[in-house]
């Protein structure tokens, strides 16, 4: 197309590695704090080079933890998190996919009025209402439980639009086609909606594990247990910014493998990861 | 819109959006409800008795200098990290969008940092420029900056703005890279035979055909340093030093959790939920007319 000499093409490059150097820079001097002698670190002597601490650190880290603030083991705090994003993403999306397919499949009294007050939490976002919601979770007996820390941020309008927006597009004939063949509305959700959501299903999964993972005000609002810390929140309680108590490879490997679950997913599922993206965007 | 083939059943539908229905009147209309009910109501000291106060709540805080400047900085850190982040951005997706070797891997490289959450992202930072072990510090001072966030308001909110730019980075980039994909190359060849040098074309050609996703990606910026800088500021300055890195989630936290002031934390909730109705007001018009066009 366009004539492109090649000076603009080598500066193109050059931009882009700049790029990529400012994103990975503090990644990168994370890991190499995780590899060094804290006391390296504190003196302000860190290397830029990995250390030889690897191990060890990694082992405390995930098995012990930190000795100061909080003595949970990391891996704990990781499986909290885990399953915390888990149910987060999967009860998103069965029951927003439930009700999508009771809002486009059927024909009943205050159909759209439903509709619009799944809609409208769009626009309630977890931290406009964090006290009144704590209080309702608290009056649960909820707290420190995962269904407290799933629960509340499982409803998703994006997804039930995202859902609804799909069954739109089936074509008409599909649901013909299995009505003659007997099906129900079981059937014909289990045997041909479900199979054909598959690639949306997945891509949404993508997305809401991540954001699910990396949840932080709400898990710090309502655990108080050390045990049943996320990952997110135990980070915190590990650094005192204006002390020197800070164990910082500790809390460095930490954040190494806070990281470690969403950018895999990222990486390893780029195309359904931009999918889902861009279309809960929409 | 509805189908024109559908199933008959009185009972099953209603089964079906009960779950949603449920979470959604539980956990979204009732704790607004009581948001909106709070922010009308004054508790005494020892929280015995409450009386219903009209906008008293309201007032005080449109009155409280400190609330004011909480706005005002709200919005310096929303435009300040929606212009950086975007710039850097759209400057990667260009380079990244011309025909290169090796272009999907520079995709690759340059998206993951979405996943990464605020609060590592407040961790990192921190490090990296903490006053007394950061290794930029080192070069900071080596400068002649006299550089410590930890006391310096002022370095405290630029080190706020630059971490929670650097993470939006990859979510900016992907979507101008997508934008400028859907640009005909035909327009772009056309403006080239009319003799525009590259710089030009950008301007006055890609530019402008850009602009729904620039405005689009302006709004998502805003809303996210509304609330998600919330993990960011919590573990790198809890606020401060003083209250220079107070925003107004962060100070709907505060007052709540610490403060125990809970009438006024409901008020300021009450008020943000309206910027956010007319923030994704403003989002939907948008996303409607580039549907239009």
């Amino acid at each position: 197309m366009v004539e492109e000499e090649g000076i603009r093409r080598y500066v193109a490059h050059v931009i882009l590695w700049i790029g990529i150097a400012i994103v990975a820079f503090p990644v990168y001097l994370a890991f190499v704090a995780s590899t060094q002698d804290n006391a390296v670190i504190a003196n302000g002597q860190m290397s830029l080079l990995p250390g030889g601490h690897f191990f060890q650190t990694y082992y405390q880290t995930i098995f012990v933890g930190t000795s100061g603030s909080t003595r949970e083991p990391v891996g704990n705090m990781m499986l909290n998190s885990l399953i915390m994003a888990l149910a987060i993403a999967l009860g998103k999306i069965a029951i927003s996919i439930i009700s999508a397919y009771a809002i486009v499949y059927f024909r009943f009294p205050f159909r759209m009025a439903i509709f619009w007050i799944i809609f409208i939490t769009l626009m309630l976002p977890v931290e406009v209402r964090i006290y009144p919601t704590y209080k309702i979770v608290a009056d649960l007996h909820m707290l420190d439980s995962y269904a407290g820390l799933a629960l509340p941020l499982i409803a998703s309008a994006t997804a039930t639009l995202l859902f609804r927006q799909f069954f739109m597009t089936v074509p008409d004939e599909l649901l013909e086609a299995s009505r003659i063949d007997g099906a129900g509305p079981f059937r014909f959700f289990w045997d041909t909606l479900l199979p054909l959501s598959r690639t949306n299903m997945a891509a949404l999964f993508v997305i809401l594990f991540i954001l699910g993972w990396n949840q932080y005000l709400w898990p710090l609002l309502i655990t108080t247990r050390d045990d049943m810390q996320t990952i997110q929140v135990g980070i915190r309680k590990m650094i005192t910014t204006t002390d020197a108590l800070t164990e910082w490879p500790v809390v460095m490997a930490t954040a190494v493998l806070a990281m470690l679950p969403p950018v895999f997913v990222v990486v390893a599922m780029q195309k359904l990861f931009v999918r889902g993206l861009v279309e809960t965007e929409k | 819109m509805q189908k024109q083939s559908i199933f008959q059943s009185k009972l099953l539908p209603y089964a079906l959006v009960a779950p949603q229905l449920a979470i959604v009147l539980i956990f979204f209309y009732w704790p607004a409800l009581q948001a909106v009910i709070q922010s009308f109501l004054l508790q005494d000291a020892f929280g015995l008795s409450t009386s219903f106060v009209w906008f008293e709540n309201y007032v005080d805080l449109f009155k409280d200098p400190a609330y004011f400047e909480a706005v005002v900085r709200t919005f310096v850190f929303s435009f300040a990290i929606a212009l950086s982040s975007l710039s850097f951005a759209l400057l990667l997706a260009v380079m990244a969008d011309k025909p290169l070797r090796g272009g999907t891997i520079y995709r690759t490289l340059l998206i993951w940092p979405y996943a990464v959450a605020p609060p590592v992202v407040g961790v990192l930072w921190i490090f990296m420029l903490h006053p007394s072990l950061g290794v930029l510090s080192r070069y900071l001072r080596a400068m002649g900056i006299d550089w410590n966030p930890l006391l310096d308001g002022n370095q405290a909110a630029t080190l706020i703005i630059l971490a929670a730019a650097w993470k939006q980075i990859s979510y900016n980039f992907l979507f101008f890279l997508a934008g400028l994909q859907s640009i005909p190359k035909s327009v772009l060849e056309a403006a080239a035979i009319d003799g525009a040098r590259p710089m030009r074309r950008f301007w006055t050609v890609t530019f402008p055909l850009l602009s729904p996703t620039i405005f689009f990606l302006l709004v998502v910026n805003i809303v996210y340093a509304f609330f998600d800088t919330f993990g960011i500021i919590d573990t790198m300055t809890r606020g401060g030093p003083g209250k220079s890195t107070e925003t107004l989630v962060y100070k709907v936290y505060t007052d709540g959790l610490l403060g125990g002031n809970l009438g006024s934390s409901a008020a300021q909730s009450v008020i943000l939920m309206v910027m956010v109705i007319v923030l994704t007001g403003i989002q939907f018009r948008f996303v409607e007319r580039k549907v239009t066009y």
